[in-house]
């Protein structure tokens, strides 16, 4: 299944756990909360994904089915 | 169109109201207002300006024995004062306006949300209501705490809901899942104040003014110097400089309040009050803010003073935002006071990168558009800034901020 990661960024609180487990996808700003890669998470790269996504500490972190709308206004 | 709404204007009761526009035109079914609002092309006028008829299609098709409709009145944008003037002084239109959008998607609860206590206008027009039987059903009023975000749509349904008038990050849409779960209708005060008048008078009417692509009216608030704040209902198209003025005495225009755009002068003389034509510089009319700088006054400073304003309303809940938009604020006021170093602009175009998009709900970017167009429009004054000069004579503040800057976590309730 495609996906792209999506971080809460309610629930988020920086850990950087992610970022650690996934550098290919993430990074972190200067304050330490997550830049995520917005396109789809390639195949080779999904096992990790799933691995950052079920260590988040804050559970904010999550894999979005790409034909999930985004939010309108 | 270009009518001053006057600020005097003694409310309407529901007997004059009723002779003026005749009876509240229930139509008996749900869903038949619907066609009417597509055809009429109404948008909200909150400042998200999306179609009316797609919001109320959405909660009437939305399962659901118990369904909710609310009137927001709590323009949270403190530079705007016209849903405050039309609850004031046409209580009875927004009020028709909510019971035709509740029956439309077949709401089981009406809610009024207010940034204020009510006055006695609307006590007295509900009240008035109550007792002639006009209202299918009853009206409950909820007080959002002063903040800027408190109107935003997932704030408004925390706060009915009893919580601290918090936005929440991508809830399923509330016309699908809002007030307690129940599919709930938000509709901006005027917008449900069209709607009545659409539902009586119909599409045509309502497309006499306006343009083909964005028919009908909107309520501005205007700033101008030296004249006292004015609430104008406006054809949509309107010149901007028939509502602003274009002389030597403004500097700069804002459109769209504090998360809006400033606009160069002279080069944004030929705008119209429109997504078609203020889209090319980037601009939309958002709730209808529209503000001309006068020559005297600092660009800059105005914008770090609302910066730092923003700043502090933000609710704290997401990391980019919290540590992001003080900094820029921070940043701005170094400008403005000629402090700012060789690096100040350079972090003020990173951050401004890092908080973008990044939020819960729209405050950062909301906060980026207007913080970067006023960077464009006040380069010079940037530069002479640099050199220790600054060409305002007044330091007299021009946009309004509340005068009390609420901080604590209580102020959410």
């Amino acid at each position: 299944m495609a996906g792209t990661l999506r971080v809460n960024p309610i629930a988020c609180t920086g850990h950087g756990v992610c970022a650690e487990l996934l550098p290919e996808l993430i990074a972190v700003d200067e304050w330490g909360y997550p830049l995520i890669d917005p396109r789809p998470v390639p195949g080779a790269l999904e096992r990790g994904a799933r691995r950052a996504v079920s260590a988040c500490p804050a559970l904010a972190l999550r894999i979005a089915r790409i034909e999930e709308p985004a939010r309108s206004g | 169109m270009n009518t001053a709404l006057n600020e005097e204007t003694a409310p309407e009761d529901l007997q004059a109201h009723l002779s003026r526009y005749g009876a509240v035109p229930y139509r008996g079914r749900t869903s038949t207002l619907i066609p009417d609002l597509e055809a009429s092309g109404l948008t909200g006028r909150g400042g998200a300006a999306f179609p009316v008829h797609r919001k109320l299609a959405a909660v009437a098709r939305a399962k659901g024995t118990r369904k909710v409709a609310v009137a927001n009145g709590a323009e949270s944008e403190p530079a705007s004062r016209k849903d405050e003037l039309l609850l004031r002084i046409a209580p009875h239109l927004v009020l028709d306006g909510l019971q035709l959008a509740a029956e439309a998607v077949g709401a089981t609860e009406a809610h009024l949300y207010l940034h204020a206590a009510p006055g006695p206008q609307i006590l007295r027009a509900l009240a008035e209501r109550t007792a002639q039987g006009v209202d299918r059903l009853p009206v409950t009023i909820t007080q959002a705490p002063p903040r800027f975000l408190a109107g935003q749509e997932t704030a408004l349904i925390n706060r009915l809901g009893g919580g601290p008038a918090l936005p929440a990050f991508q809830p399923p849409r509330v016309s699908e899942r809002g007030l307690g779960g129940a599919p709930t209708l938000v509709q901006n005060a005027e917008t449900l104040a069209h709607l009545a008048l659409i539902a009586r008078y119909g599409p045509r009417w309502f497309r006499a003014v306006g343009t083909p692509e964005e028919p009908g009216s909107m309520l501005t608030t205007l700033y101008r110097a030296r004249v006292r704040t004015e609430i104008h209902e406006v054809a949509i198209g309107t010149p901007l400089r028939a509502l602003l003025g274009d002389g030597p005495q403004a500097q700069a225009w804002l459109v769209g309040g504090y998360h809006g755009t400033w606009l160069p002068l002279p080069q944004a003389r030929e705008l119209t009050l429109d997504h078609a034509s203020l889209r090319t510089f980037g601009a939309a009319p958002g709730a209808g803010v529209l503000a001309a700088l006068p020559a005297d006054r600092c660009g800059l400073a105005e914008t770090a003073r609302i910066t730092t304003y923003l700043a502090a309303e933000s609710a704290g809940q997401c990391g980019p935002c919290l540590n992001g938009l003080p900094r820029i604020a921070a940043a701005l006021t170094e400008l403005a006071a000629g402090r700012a170093n060789l690096q100040t602009r350079a972090n003020l175009e990173r951050w401004s990168g890092l908080v973008t998009g990044r939020g819960a709900c729209h405050h950062p970017d909301g906060t980026v558009r207007f913080v970067r167009s006023a960077l464009k429009v006040f380069a010079p004054e940037i530069d002479r800034h640099a050199r220790g000069q600054c060409a305002a004579t007044s330091r007299e503040p021009f946009l309004p901020l509340p005068d009390r800057a609420p901080a604590s976590e209580q102020d959410w309730i």
